[in-house]
């Protein structure tokens, strides 16, 4: 991690509630799916922060608001000390210039009837000062040589590529404004292993070229723990868990994490008969009526009576060096224990 | 296994395993050329034994499982060579109506999206029950009875509540136990499980996983693992056959694989993961693309993408060489990538 680095992003208490309706001609509002229920953290520049967690847990919604496709219901995200959240017109379109997004799936993110020099070059084309007309095309077939495409393919169609090189694609087209920050949702699970590796390769050469902040979400905790700085857990639209990567996989205080870890599969067969392992039961629970106080206690083996009652704040607990969303939070080192 | 289907099938009358793919030929003919998905596939399962098929997507894994299952789309497909043994007899031989007594009773399968391979409109207790009303004739309400009895061994909750419930009311996890269910309905003898925990989250493929290897264990099913993930194959497999470009590159006990892969791809694939119990420095990144099927390499198809390419690799495809009684690299140069030292 860059310590001391400056901070670019600020994210604070943000809370995405989309409502759940009822009737059709009149309207009522039954209640709202939690989608992010208070979330926090800041972005280093330079910095990967990944984000894990099961399918529900409001990764993508976060990823939205941080882009600001989605407005919060409260809460605020700071860009450079500037609120995206209520930023409206031409200051919105200034700001979005600087956080871009790699999406998950390369085959529907890409315009099949747009050339590859159409698709990098697009955002050219909204934001027109950035690269005066003219010299588009060359600045297209620099992105995408930097990103190891061959330059000559400005021409073909996305169905022309495979799925690894139309990753590429999308994220030339992520830096094509040159932005601080990248949010890149799942950007290789729909990849072949090994392709991954190649994917993950070159985003990483690109932070270090272009000094480039990214928000990593997966699901993938050996993807993430490979490129991330920092590592948040989130549960059911809020953070559990936050700290460097070694605290979080090394050092887990929270009991999903441990879960979580535990659950992966660990590529060598050797003392698989004896690895413990920590087998959650059920599904998370309907965002849109979580449970009362801390939203795990209801798939907890250590849950007690508070659990119930008090809502456990992010912060850091006895024993450890960073914030964790537990009343009975104890280190324990899953991934390691044999 | 009914009366009818042992008498074809001889039982415990031949010497080779429980099912035994042999030398399997299967290609595509499209508009654009013959795609030779499947180019000479041999592998084997016994009562009891789990195989991984380890492979990327083209690699011919899925192929190889439906052929064995007669659920081939045919045409385009079209199986060029090859047998499948069942008990020592030839599937690929068999009439129609033995095929379809064998599926299900004799080898089953779990699929990938269990979305898209249960049917929408009708409950899920319904869809298990065909299976007993359609291959043992069981009146409507014995068959519901034991679709119940199914759903609680797969633990799906309160099984007979649910029994009238459609696919979309359930979660991911619980509608690929409800794939599990109608595949174990008829004691099959041998389970594929074709992806079975692709689409989940973490959590709940431990959950299946453990349903799998304790079904497993009850029951003494061979089972054939297909999949792309490292991680789940090291957990579960007795052996692995990785798969590339419709051969099998690689096939060896698990411990032997991890431990010391004697064919590139295996190695490549190995050293390519990230982990999740310690950070690495950069990935190693097995370079280019896997191949396309209708235009296949000559030689050794991962020539193209091999650190140990020589002249031969171009122009002499590899045998599956034997390395060991168990263990076979179809390379040319297997002992410089076992030498090459333990991992």
């Amino acid at each position: 991690m860059k310590a001391n680095a400056e901070s670019i992003l600020e994210v604070r208490d943000l809370v995405k509630h989309f409502p759940l309706t009822q009737g059709v001609v009149v309207k009522r509002q039954i209640g709202a799916i939690k989608a992010v229920d208070g979330v926090s953290f800041d972005l280093h520049r330079g910095e990967t922060l990944g984000i894990v967690g099961e399918s529900g847990c409001g990764k993508s919604t976060l990823a939205k608001l941080l882009m600001a496709l989605e407005r919060p219901t409260s809460g605020s995200v700071r860009v450079h000390g500037r609120d995206i959240t209520t930023a409206r017109g031409a200051e919105l379109k200034r700001m979005r210039r600087n956080i871009q997004m790699v999406m998950q799936d390369p085959y529907t993110s890409l315009n099949p009837r747009m050339t590859v020099g159409d698709i990098v070059g697009e955002p050219f084309e909204i934001h027109t000062d950035v690269v005066p007309k003219g010299g588009r095309r060359r600045r297209v077939q620099e992105l995408l040589e930097v990103v190891g495409l061959n330059p000559d393919h400005i021409n073909r169609y996305p169905h022309q590529f495979s799925g690894g090189q139309r990753q590429r694609i999308g994220i030339a087209r992520g830096l094509a404004l040159q932005p601080e920050i990248i949010i890149c949702d799942e950007p290789v699970s729909a990849l072949d292993v090994s392709i991954q590796a190649q994917v993950m390769n070159l985003l990483e050469r690109l932070q270090n070229e272009f000094d480039l902040a990214y928000i990593f979400i997966a699901h993938d905790l050996s993807v993430v723990r490979h490129i991330s700085d920092r590592v948040a857990v989130m549960y059911l639209g809020k953070i559990v868990e936050l700290g460097s990567d070694a605290q979080i996989y090394d050092g887990p205080t929270h009991p999903y994490t441990q879960a979580l870890l535990s659950a992966v599969p660990v590529p060598d067969p050797e003392g698989r008969e004896t690895r413990q392992r920590i087998i959650l039961q059920g599904d998370p629970p309907s965002p849109a009526n979580p449970p009362s106080g801390c939203h795990f206690r209801t798939r907890c083996w250590k849950a007690q009576d508070i659990c119930a009652e008090q809502t456990p704040a992010l912060e850091p607990r006895q024993g450890s060096g960073h914030p964790s969303a537990c009343h009975f939070a104890e280190v324990r080192d899953v991934v390691n224990a044999q | 296994m009914t009366e009818v289907l042992s008498e074809q099938v001889g039982r415990g009358s031949h010497s080779g395993a429980l099912l035994e793919v042999d030398n399997l030929h299967v290609e595509f003919r499209t508009r654009a050329g013959v795609a030779k998905a499947v180019n000479g596939v041999t592998y084997s399962v016994d009562a009891g034994e789990t195989l991984a098929v380890l492979g990327e997507s083209g690699s011919g894994k899925s192929v190889t499982a439906q052929t064995i299952m007669g659920i081939l789309d045919m045409p385009p497909g079209k199986i060029t060579g090859g047998e499948i043994r069942f008990r020592g007899v030839d599937l690929l031989k068999l009439p129609d109506d033995q095929r379809r007594k064998i599926r299900g009773e004799g080898v089953s399968m779990v699929f990938q999206d269990a979305l898209s391979a249960l049917n929408p409109v009708f409950p899920v207790g319904w869809q298990i029950a065909e299976m007993f009303r359609m291959h043992r004739g069981a009146s409507r309400a014995d068959a519901k009875k034991k679709a119940i009895e199914l759903m609680d061994r797969v633990r799906i909750p309160a099984a007979k509540d649910r029994v009238n419930d459609f696919p979309h009311q359930f979660s991911g996890g619980m509608r690929q136990r409800i794939m599990i269910a109608m595949a174990i309905a008829l004691d099959p003898e041998i389970l594929i499980a074709d992806e079975p925990t692709t689409a989940l989250d973490v959590t709940v493929q431990a959950q299946i996983m453990g349903l799998l290897a304790e079904l497993q264990r009850d029951s003494n099913m061979g089972l054939i693992l297909i999949t792309h993930d490292l991680g789940v194959v090291a957990d579960v497999a007795d052996k692995i056959a990785v798969m590339y470009g419709g051969r099998i590159v690689e096939n060896a006990p698990v411990h032997d694989l991890y431990k010391n892969p004697a064919h590139p791809y295996s190695k490549g694939l190995l050293e390519s993961i990230p982990r999740v119990d310690h950070k690495g420095q950069e990935l190693y990144a097995i370079k280019g693309l896997p191949p396309n099927l209708l235009e296949m390499p000559t030689g050794c198809a991962f020539h193209p993408r091999c650190p140990y390419r020589r002249d031969n690799c171009v122009t002499d495809v590899p045998q599956l060489y034997t390395i060991s009684g168990t263990r076979g690299s179809a390379c040319h140069y297997w002992r410089e990538v076992i030498d090459e030292g333990e991992r």
